[in-house]
């Protein structure tokens, strides 16, 4: 199939698409040169809502930086949760009771569900399709009944702690787990795949377009669906292990076309893997304390650098923490897997009509707080 | 009717205007309710029962509201652009035969003069497109000239078909025609083997009726994911009011027209008891089937929306026209 594409470009005017535009799903802002419907050059401008976060870090306590990191990918706010504890466990050299990981892990694979969930919504809405979104919710909602239910919050969570997590899980939130499994199951392939992912429109509108490289990918250090869905085989979770994972059967989701159809598949399939993790994990799910003894309210790891990556919905995030030996941390960098999708957006969309410039920026999931933090 | 002539006019518009007034305002009703219950959803239910009085709120809430005028926009055409959107739609109306008897004006070529004000319907919005001085107004005006142009044409040529068969290009003749039981009616026509034929232009003809008035899965002139809101981003109060009540209409005008021309007017399926009811049944299932095909696709780009008129639907129809001239003239 050939997509049309300008010869050259004669008469050009800028388009400002945001900081506040429908398609931006934030405060992104995207500086678009075009030439009719071309996009000549795309340029996204960030910023417009970074709070210091990394500073904010260095200003409290390990502790105190917790309820943050929710706030940056407010989609999969646990897993946000889970490598800030990973480092600062790290750091201090925290053993967290096997219990905990399990609790840890269905809880981060709820959340990354209802992340994909939320993005497939958000992305059929880019495509000027209203009803997925809907029916996204109804799932979604369940998910984050769940986590209230054992969390207290519904979106934003602080629910994990250095050295495991805050509350229990209890009899109705395993059964109300897996009877949500059973009918996320059942309504996958009626409710997601036959309306929306065999519909004629929206293949012709995600097959071939947006078409990112493995080349690219590795320059711009592109990570998670965006980087499986251009062929590379890379998830933290098989080949830089973390929690109880190694003791979890599930499959990565690469597909090799880089369109941004492979990237849909990809994020459609990872719900069914995330899905197959929990229901072991419940399984499994052994007795024990869910936090470890003894770990003090000051903590004061030793002096030294520290690194931990966990794979969010969006990507690889890695957690960098320098220490000096008091109770705050030196210098908490993070490396933010939205960041580097974006980044590869202007090479991309250069040459695209704007209408499946757009289809493509819906397709990377962007969540602009975890960008500009 | 016995009546002076300027009395029956003065009923007609009166009645005319309060039929597309009603029908814009009910339909937003209708089409929320629908995409309601489609998403699962209840949709408006506070005011009046079932909601029934939302559009008067919605209307009352839209005339309070300012009205907007920018800087750097052309003041006059900008106010003028959403009172003439209102207008072809409303006088297409005029030739509509609802029924036998109840029709504003019966004239020749009515068929045409829809065709001709629709076209008048598209230079409304390139006018507020323009005027607005908005990037995004203008870039959507733009889009909604070249997709009107390119579906007014295989319309256009299904409409010769019909003329074909019928002879006619009266509204009213060519209901006439096909009065009786379903196998009368244009698109199951059994008389010359038409039926063979007839379910092409139909198709051809629903698709470009919903292209033409600008509807989901072609709305690309709002596409609000891309444009904002298009021809309609600077419009705010009454100007947006009545570009949205003019989308309503259209779409009344385009299924009556679907209704007459293929469904067979105010005939009824089985010939009993003809009459406006039969006609009203069939252009309301024909706008249900448009607010049900809004709220379950996705979008189409506007280059594949070209294409598709360019190269499917005029090839087609252009082979459709042949057919069924030679099914006229040997059969």
């Amino acid at each position: 199939m050939n997509l049309p594409r300008p010869q050259h470009y004669e008469e050009t005017f800028v388009l400002n698409l945001g900081p506040q535009h429908p398609a931006t799903h934030g405060v992104l802002r995207i500086k678009v040169t075009m030439d009719g419907e071309y996009v000549v050059k795309a340029e996204p401008v960030l910023g417009y809502i970074h709070r210091m976060h990394e500073k904010i870090a260095e200003q409290g306590n390990f502790a105190q930086f917790m309820p943050y990191t929710a706030r940056m990918d407010y989609l999969h706010a646990l897993a946000f949760n889970h490598g800030y504890c990973l480092v600062v466990e790290r750091a201090a050299g925290i053993e967290v009771p096997e219990r905990a990981e399990y609790i840890r892990v269905i809880t981060v694979e709820l959340n990354r569900i209802a992340s994909h969930l939320l993005w497939w919504a958000a992305f059929l809405l880019d495509l000027g399709g209203f009803t997925p979104l809907l029916y996204a919710f109804d799932d979604r909602e369940q998910i984050l009944d769940l986590l209230e239910r054992i969390t207290g919050s519904r979106l934003t969570y602080c629910y994990f702690r250095f050295g495991g997590v805050c509350t229990d899980v209890d009899d109705e939130f395993i059964s109300g787990t897996r009877a949500f499994i059973t009918r996320l199951r059942k309504r996958l392939p009626t409710m997601y795949h036959s309306l929306v992912t065999g519909n004629i429109i929206l293949i012709k509108r995600i097959k071939d377009i947006g078409i990112i490289s493995r080349e690219q990918c590795r320059l711009y250090g592109a990570s998670g669906p965006v980087a499986r869905g251009s062929g590379i085989d890379f998830d933290v979770r098989k080949h830089e292990p973390y929690s109880v994972y190694p003791e979890l059967d599930f499959d990565i989701p690469v597909y090799p076309d880089g369109d941004s159809m492979a990237r849909y598949m990809v994020r459609m399939d990872e719900i069914e893997q995330s899905l197959r993790i929990i229901e072991q994990a419940l399984d499994k799910l052994p007795d024990g304390p869910i936090i470890a003894a003894k770990v003090p309210k000051n903590l004061k790891p030793e002096a030294g650098a520290f690194y931990a990556a966990v794979e969010t919905a969006r990507g690889s995030l890695g957690h960098r923490l320098i220490c000096d030996g008091s109770k705050n941390p030196y210098r908490l960098k993070l490396r933010s897997p939205t960041f580097c999708n974006l980044s590869l957006y202007a090479e991309v969309a250069e040459g695209m009509m704007i209408a499946d410039a757009l289809a493509f920026l819906g397709s990377l999931d962007l969540v602009i707080p975890e960008i500009d933090r | 009717m016995m009546t002076h002539p300027f009395v029956r006019a003065l009923i007609y518009l009166i009645g005319l205007m309060a039929f597309a007034g009603l029908n814009a305002a009910y339909l937003v009703w209708c089409e929320r309710k629908g995409a309601a219950r489609i998403q699962r959803r209840i949709g408006p239910c506070e005011v009046g029962w079932a909601g029934l009085l939302q559009p008067l709120a919605d209307g009352l809430k839209l005339m309070t509201k300012q009205l907007l005028v920018p800087d750097g926009v052309d003041a006059a055409l900008f106010r003028l652009a959403p009172v003439l959107a209102m207008l072809p739609g409303m006088v297409s109306l005029a030739v509509i035969p609802f029924s036998d008897t109840l029709q504003a004006r019966e004239m020749e070529l009515s068929a045409l003069l829809i065709f001709a004000f629709a076209s008048v319907g598209m230079l409304c919005v390139l006018l507020g497109g323009w005027a607005s001085g908005n990037k995004f107004a203008i870039i959507s005006s733009t889009r909604a000239v070249s997709q009107n142009l390119a579906y007014e044409i295989p319309m256009l040529l299904t409409v010769i078909t019909i003329a074909l068969i019928v002879g006619s290009l009266n509204l009213r003749d060519i209901a006439m025609e096909q009065q009786g039981n379903l196998f009368h009616w244009n698109l199951f026509r059994l008389e010359g083997w038409h039926i063979l034929t007839m379910w092409i232009s139909f198709i051809i003809f629903f698709i470009c009726s919903i292209a033409e008035t600008n509807r989901a899965p072609f709305d690309l002139a709002e596409a609000e994911s891309e444009l904002v809101a298009g021809y309609m981003t600077e419009y705010s109060s009454m100007g947006y009011g009545l570009f949205m009540m003019a989308e309503y209409i259209n779409i009344v005008v385009g299924a009556c027209l679907t209704a007459t021309l293929f469904l067979g007017g105010w005939a009824c399926p089985f010939g009993l008891a003809p009459g406006w009811w039969w006609f009203v049944l069939k252009i309301y299932v024909l706008i249900f089937t448009i607010i049900w095909v809004r709220w379950t696709y996705p979008r189409t780009q506007i280059y594949r929306l070209l294409n598709l008129s360019w190269k499917v639907m005029i090839p087609f129809s252009l082979v459709n026209l042949l057919i069924t001239a030679g099914l006229v003239k040997f059969l």
